[in-house]
């Protein structure tokens, strides 16, 4: 055969394959592609429905809001609740005190609430949230300045954070995070508060300061003894600061609750000797 | 009041330096991407694309980790400039120029393969050099788009919350944008500055919707 005629009919041949490609693509692609899709939506919709199905009937739940630095604490004493009482579901909702609050007020479905210092658990008191009657401390913490575990300064109490070396201090927003409260009436005290001004990095809740610290991204931070425990390998504790109000928690059954029983339950827990050795594994003492 | 303008003339400054930032290389980038197709084309423009999809937070941590002090660029940038981006305004910029290039990038790239290439080789074959053409030719018939990519950046390094949050913090006066203030006058029951704060923002909003929208009006 000639090989020029033979390089026609193949390009011949390559020509009508595009075309009829093009051709499918308009006529066919559109179409195919949103049948394929609307089966795949059915077939979604049907999947979910069985899963929703399939869940248990709604099991017993408890919802508790507390404090951020409680987190692994009450993480524990949440998995040990389970355990003895199988069937239950205990949901956490951990934040600075203050939002909490807000969130309780604003109608959030809350059961329990435990708080990080007097004035946070005062304000859902006074917006009526909490049921007075159930509410008790039931550990006490320590405020302390920490420095990140490589850090070469070294602080003895807060008259030192003055010194220029010290740029950056996290600290706990004052207005939401009792930590920052404590650590602000403490540096009140002192009169220090207005000379560091400059130095502070608020924070949205105290283990936020504590990442800034193991991140080494400020120099200092007040963060609570039991938060310091738990990232020992990143962060050191400097000195202890004595706070002009001791550092309570409180807690308290809301009075929304829908399920004030179980609430005391949880509440059984924590005083009872299981929960007071968590807490104390995490270095909270007795109130 | 005084009180309120401070957040508010300190996130223009932060959006309005992030907004250059993102011009100058989005569409340098576009460019690039619009004229040739080279390896990994595909990959970086999944990459440039990302901070769309992420969430902010998601966004935040890698530049906390990243431009951190003990990050790959933050320990460099410490040790050999003396610079430190967290917990600055400029770690804001950062934080909105990130989130907002995808923006520019992808108005900026549909708005220049949109440009008829026989003006292009017709303006080089008068003798017109590379930058010329670009300056002259591309330019002008690309830039309807490439603003309005620039007004959506604007608009969402105005609006720039979480990854800020993370890299810059809230320190009132020096990082606490609009947005942050408000954030934290909400948590803090400051509902009176709040209000004032949110209907600060939907007037600057608005007003520069309206200011792009003739803009782009006039030109045509």
């Amino acid at each position: 055969m000639n090989p020029r005629f033979k390089m026609q009919l193949i390009r011949f041949a390559v020509v009508r394959r595009r075309k009829r490609l093009a051709e499918w693509f308009r006529k066919s692609a559109l179409p195919s592609i949103s049948d394929r899709s609307r089966r795949f939506g059915v077939l979604v919709a049907v999947l979910l429905i069985c899963l929703a199905s399939a869940a248990p009937a709604s099991p017993a739940e408890l919802v508790v809001s507390a404090a951020a630095s409680l987190s692994n604490a009450f993480k524990e004493i949440g998995a040990e609740f389970e355990r003895a009482r199988s069937g239950t579901n205990v949901i956490f909702n951990f934040a600075a005190s203050d939002i909490l609050v807000k969130q309780i007020v604003e109608g959030a479905p809350v059961d329990l609430f435990a708080s990080a210092d007097q004035e946070s658990m005062d304000k859902a008191a006074k917006e009526n949230a909490i049921d007075q009657a159930t509410r008790r401390n039931f550990v006490a913490n320590r405020l302390v300045f920490a420095v990140p575990r490589d850090s070469r300064l070294s602080f003895a109490s807060l008259a030192d954070l003055r010194r220029k070396e010290l740029k950056r201090i996290a600290v706990g927003q004052p207005a939401t995070v009792p930590a920052g409260r404590y650590a602000k009436a403490a540096l009140d005290q002192a009169r220090l508060w207005d000379v560091l001004r400059d130095k502070f990095i608020y924070t949205q809740n105290v283990r936020q300061s504590l990442d800034y610290l193991a991140r080494g991204e400020v120099d200092g931070g007040f963060v609570y003894a039991t938060d310091a425990a738990i990232v020992k390998d990143k962060v050191k504790i400097a000195f202890d600061v004595s706070t002009p109000q001791p550092v309570l928690y409180p807690i308290a059954v809301t009075k929304q609750s829908k399920d004030a029983k179980l609430a005391n339950e949880f509440l059984q827990l924590l005083g009872s000797e299981v929960g007071r050795r968590i807490l104390q594994k995490y270095g909270f003492g007795n109130p | 009041m005084s009180d309120a303008l401070v957040p508010l003339l300190l996130t223009l400054k932060v959006a309005v330096t992030a907004t250059l930032i993102v011009v100058f290389f989005g569409v340098g980038w576009a460019y690039v991407f619009s004229r040739c197709r080279f390896w990994g084309s595909h990959l970086l423009d999944a990459v440039f694309t990302l901070p769309m999809v992420m969430p902010p937070t998601v966004l935040g941590y890698y530049l906390l980790v990243v431009f951190g002090r003990r990050g790959w660029i933050g320990d460099w940038l410490e040790q050999t400039l003396g610079i430190r981006l967290i917990f600055t305004w400029q770690g804001a910029v950062v934080a909105s120029a990130t989130v907002a290039f995808p923006l520019v990038f992808k108005a900026a790239r549909a708005a220049l393969e949109g440009v008829d290439h026989h003006l292009e080789s017709a303006a080089r074959v008068l003798g017109g050099s590379e930058l010329a053409v670009f300056f002259r030719v591309t330019l002008p018939l690309a830039w309807r788009g490439i603003l309005a990519g620039t007004m959506l950046a604007f608009a969402r390094a105005m609006g720039e919350f979480g990854a800020t949050l993370m890299i810059a913090g809230s320190i009132p006066g020096r990082t606490q944008t609009i947005s942050i203030a408000i954030y934290e006058a909400v948590q803090a029951g400051q509902d009176g500055m709040a209000n004032f704060l949110v209907l600060l923002t939907s007037a600057v909003c608005i007003s520069v919707l309206v200011a792009s929208g003739r803009l782009l009006q006039r030109s045509f």
